[in-house]
């Protein structure tokens, strides 16, 4: 009697569940473990982690406005848009190109600096989302019935296909994003001295995050995307044009990406035809960190893994002695999505998933 | 009278537009990103039109016959007028670009539109205006006939097909042609007849043309009555000719670097690597349905154990023997395979896809890392790491031809596992779990079990190809595992056809083998690889040499009850 109890015990007993659990412990401990040496050792001062803050929450907005798309897409078609990040790319660059270069040498963003910083955004919102309906158009829709690799496999082809597009377009080197003097220099906020780039870009996407979610919550066509991203058949039943809907969705998301690349080209005053690629996959960490489908949950998500990528290698490598921990930033981001993953699948605010989307 | 107003009605001028503008905008985006100014220097028939014209009015052409297809009814005249109007709008964007190009510096924003480009399309004249007008000419003509095509009977136009696909092939690698056998003897006499400087000859270009039309033509007539007759033959006797055949294959793959010479059977190795890598990936993505986008990494580790080990610089720590580290190699890769393969194990499709793809980047950047760089050399990498060595040849595989045989043993392994994998229970336990997970946990698999084997499996094939590039190379360095391997590899198999075997060496030859020939190509090569995972998804989802089970997967709705009832009402999965 005692013996099968114990028998049934170890049946039961799923040695992968062991497995995960360690992986788990080993993970955070590792964490836990070099953040409290380095903290310790009080290498840097109290300003420069307020400074890592504040970089990564500009950093982190930048990955919230991306992951809305992400968030969006994966909620109407639950599809990975792996193109998600070249639409980011693909408006910043050409406004760049065609905009900004020719009216920064002709002086005009000198006696204009707001209309200039207006047409720039409005030109590479305008371009992003083009990109994104045809994209949407041409090689989504036709598949949306198709088993799910395939659209996976689309999405990746489409990626490709615009970095490269775009690199033939306007060259493989690095452009420089002309000055706008008027967001050069600090601003003295708390007695930290800060970028003025960097406040404006959070403050640019915390409006455009709000926007965004009351344009879900609030409006007809949220309504409609909403319903939409429940159940695509009976929104159809209640009379919503579901293609419609979908190719709002993608413009929206494409909208917020395009908004984005004009306020990376303001941080980091650079754009090139492969910058869309790691922003792009960090937002889809951040979209899952915060849940894959909620918008808040694409800021939230977004504005932590900044934080986490701006202090992480600081924070958690350099105490266990690892040398130049800044080149691993990015091992950081993944490892934090894999650890999301492992730990809480439907991410923060996400509600848990039914098996069939995780 | 109310019959020819019925057929006017019915010709369709709305699509002819429309098929016309998109050719146009085709064609002007080629333009645009470089492609046809860089294929303009790539003879098709010496002196007479590029790969750059291909290009340019290959969108044209192909629009022309679309537009024809569907307006399949129309009138023979009609048809014809039809195409010519499409190629004549078709031609509409390029000719304004060849105008207004210089005119408003277009060069300041678009770095491809360069007085290369304006040669092509103004057709060498001066004065643009007139090579706007020839270029439009020119279009308009194409486009006739590119719907004269479909006009044709089946019967010839598949044979002309053949024969202008077979010129083009030939034209574009002329050059490497003409390196690897047109030197002396035989194949001195043969390049003098067929190939102009650059190019073929016009009299080349029609003697393939009428060779190859006029076998597909026999073959078309014929063809059906020779497998009839190998059918009918009694069994033991069709067993022979099957037999004869592979044994044909194995004696050409034996003599392959003879007759290809130094430099294809370089590129031949290079194919062959991918081949390895495929054939693995396969098993995960093709067999087990596991979309594994981190492929990359145990390439790496392959590469990395089996430079580390055999290295006599500086970061050689053992200096052992190709064929001791190998085993060694092989079963780092296996292990690094499992231990990536844990923690995703209870992911599906998309997340799986992602963060595997986070894992091939984690290992590239920790190789390039300065922190490991004291064992693994950062983004110096190994060097100095020997050839293989063989009993009884001096300096070991040094030249290609000598690794061409240790890789086609790799690959022929590498088969013969796939091959006896693919029918065997855990075959058949991978091809449930693909189909349907939940179902294939209840039927009693052990998911834990076969996944981690499809992923150690697949890993290990990976990391054998990783070993035997990083002697191949002579060295090792990060640069070589970009996310990009793992995207040729998943393109390859899926051009191919997912979990077709002979498809991996198809997609290899057409995605590895073919971009090397060209150096033009190397620019646009990712380009053309997004826009064939693209094209293929849509139109041909099953690959050029689809497995059979596939084929009758993606079709099984169309022969069988059709989903347009209430079917429609369970979402996609």
């Amino acid at each position: 009697m005692e013996r099968s109890a114990i028998r049934q015990w170890f049946e039961r007993l799923d040695y992968l569940d062991i497995v995960l659990w360690l992986f788990r412990v080993v993970l955070i401990v590792g964490i836990v473990w070099g953040t409290v040496v380095t903290l310790r050792s009080g290498k840097y001062p109290t300003e420069t982690w307020l400074k890592f803050l504040v970089f990564g929450l500009a950093q982190g907005s930048l990955y919230a406005l991306i992951a809305l798309g992400y968030t969006l897409v994966y909620g109407v078609l639950l599809m990975i848009n792996f193109a998600h990040g070249e639409f980011f790319m693909s408006g910043i660059f050409t406004a760049t190109v065609f905009i900004a270069i020719p009216m920064g040498q002709s002086g005009f963003t000198d006696q204009h600096p707001i209309l200039a910083l207006g047409i720039i955004s409005v030109v590479a919102m305008a371009v992003s989302v083009g990109i994104a309906v045809l994209t949407e158009r041409v090689a989504y829709r036709p598949l949306r019935r198709a088993p799910r690799l395939v659209p996976l496999i689309t999405a990746i082809g489409a990626s490709f296909f615009w970095q490269y597009f775009f690199r033939g377009l306007y060259g493989s080197g690095i452009t420089a994003f002309p000055d706008v003097a008027l967001l050069k220099g600090t601003w003295i906020i708390g007695g930290i001295e800060l970028l003025k780039s960097q406040v404006i870009v959070i403050i640019a996407s915390v409006l455009l995050l709000i926007g965004l979610y009351i344009f879900v919550k609030r409006t007809k066509i949220g309504k409609a995307i909403r319903a939409v991203s429940e159940n695509k058949d009976i929104a159809a039943l209640m009379g919503i044009d579901v293609d419609r809907a979908i190719t709002i969705t993608f413009a929206v998301g494409a909208a917020m990406a395009g908004a984005a690349g004009v306020l990376y080209a303001l941080m980091y005053r650079q754009v090139a035809f492969m910058m869309g690629f790691f922003p792009g996959i960090k937002a889809f960490t951040a979209a899952v960190l915060g849940g894959i489908g909620s918008v808040p949950g694409a800021a939230i998500g977004g504005l932590l893994l900044g934080v986490f990528e701006a202090v992480g290698p600081n924070l958690f490598l350099e105490g266990v002695g690892i040398t130049a921990p800044y080149q691993l930033k990015d091992v950081i981001a993944f490892s934090m999505m894999v650890l999301i993953l492992l730990v809480r699948p439907q991410g923060i605010m996400g509600e848990p998933l039914a098996e069939k989307k995780a | 009278m109310t019959m020819t107003m019925e057929t006017e009605t019915r010709f369709n001028w709305r699509e002819i537009v429309q098929l016309g503008l998109l050719a146009g905008i085709i064609a002007l985006s080629l333009c645009a990103i470089g492609i046809v100014g860089t294929f303009g220097g790539v003879d098709v028939i010496g002196g007479v039109f590029t790969v750059g014209h291909v290009f340019l009015f290959g969108a044209t052409m192909g629009c022309a016959y679309l537009a024809a297809q569907r307006n399949g009814g129309g009138r023979a005249g009609q048809t014809l007028v039809g195409g010519l109007v499409l190629g004549l709008l078709s031609s509409l964007p390029v000719a304004l670009l060849t105008v207004a190009a210089e005119p408003i510096n277009l060069r300041r924003f678009l770095l491809n539109v360069s007085p290369e480009l304006l040669e092509i399309v103004a057709f060498g004249q001066e004065v643009r205006a007139l090579g706007a007008l020839i270029l439009m000419a020119v279009a308009s003509v194409l486009g006739l006939v590119g719907s004269g095509f479909y006009l044709m009977p089946p019967r010839t136009r598949k044979p002309v097909f053949a024969g202008l696909t077979m010129v083009l092939l030939i034209g574009l690698l002329a050059e490497t042609i003409i390196l690897a056998w047109g030197n002396q003897g035989l194949g001195l006499a043969i390049r003098r007849v067929v190939f102009a400087r650059r190019g073929l000859s016009i009299l080349g270009a029609a003697l393939v043309f009428l060779i190859v039309a006029g076998l597909n033509a026999w073959w078309g007539s014929r063809g059906e009555q020779i497998k009839g007759r190998v059918n009918a033959l009694p069994p033991g006797q069709q067993r022979n000719v099957r037999w004869g055949g592979i044994a044909l294959g194995i004696l050409v793959m034996l003599f392959l670097p003879v007759l290809l010479r130094t430099y294809l059977t370089e590129v031949i190795d290079n194919v062959g690597i991918y081949i390895l890598m495929g054939l693995g990936l396969n098993i995960v993505v093709g067999l087990a349905g596991l979309l594994d986008l981190g492929y990359v990494a145990f390439f790496a580790i392959g590469a990395y154990v089996m430079g580390v080990l055999t290295s006599y610089g500086e970061l050689g720590i053992a200096g052992m023997s190709f064929w001791a580290a190998l085993p060694i190699a092989v079963g780092a890769a296996v292990v690094a395979g499992v231990i990536l393969g844990i923690p995703v194990l209870r992911m599906r499709g998309d997340y799986l896809a992602i963060v595997t793809m986070g894992f091939g980047e984690i290992i590239r950047i920790l190789a390039i890392s300065d922190w490991l760089a004291p064992a693994i050399g950062g983004a110096q990498g190994v060097l100095l790491i020997p050839k293989i060595p063989v009993v009884g040849l001096e300096g070991g595989l040094v030249s290609p031809e000598r690794l061409y045989y240790m890789i086609l043993a790799g690959c022929l392994l590498a088969f013969f596992v796939s091959w006896r994998l693919r029918d065997s229970r855990l075959g058949r336990q991978w091809m449930a779990l693909r189909e349907d997970e939940d179902v294939a946990e209840a039927m009693g698999i052990n998911l834990t079990k076969v996944k981690l084997l499809a992923f150690a499996i697949g890993a290990g094939f990976s990391g054998l190809a990783g070993a035997i590039f990083a002697t191949k190379i002579g060295s090792v360095f990060p640069h070589s595992f970009q996310l990009l391997v793992s995207v040729n590899v998943l393109s390859l198999i899926i051009v191919g056809g997912i979990g077709s075997f002979p498809g991996v060496v198809v997609g290899a030859l057409l995605l590895v083998g073919l971009p090397e020939l060209l150096r033009e190509f190397a620019e646009y090569r990712m380009l053309m690889y997004g826009a064939l995972l693209i094209i293929m998804m849509l139109v041909r989802p099953e690959g050029f040499w689809p497995s059979e089970v596939r084929k009758r997967e993606l079709y099984a709705d169309e022969n069988g009850p059709s989903p347009s009832g209430g079917e429609n009402i369970v979402e996609p999965v």
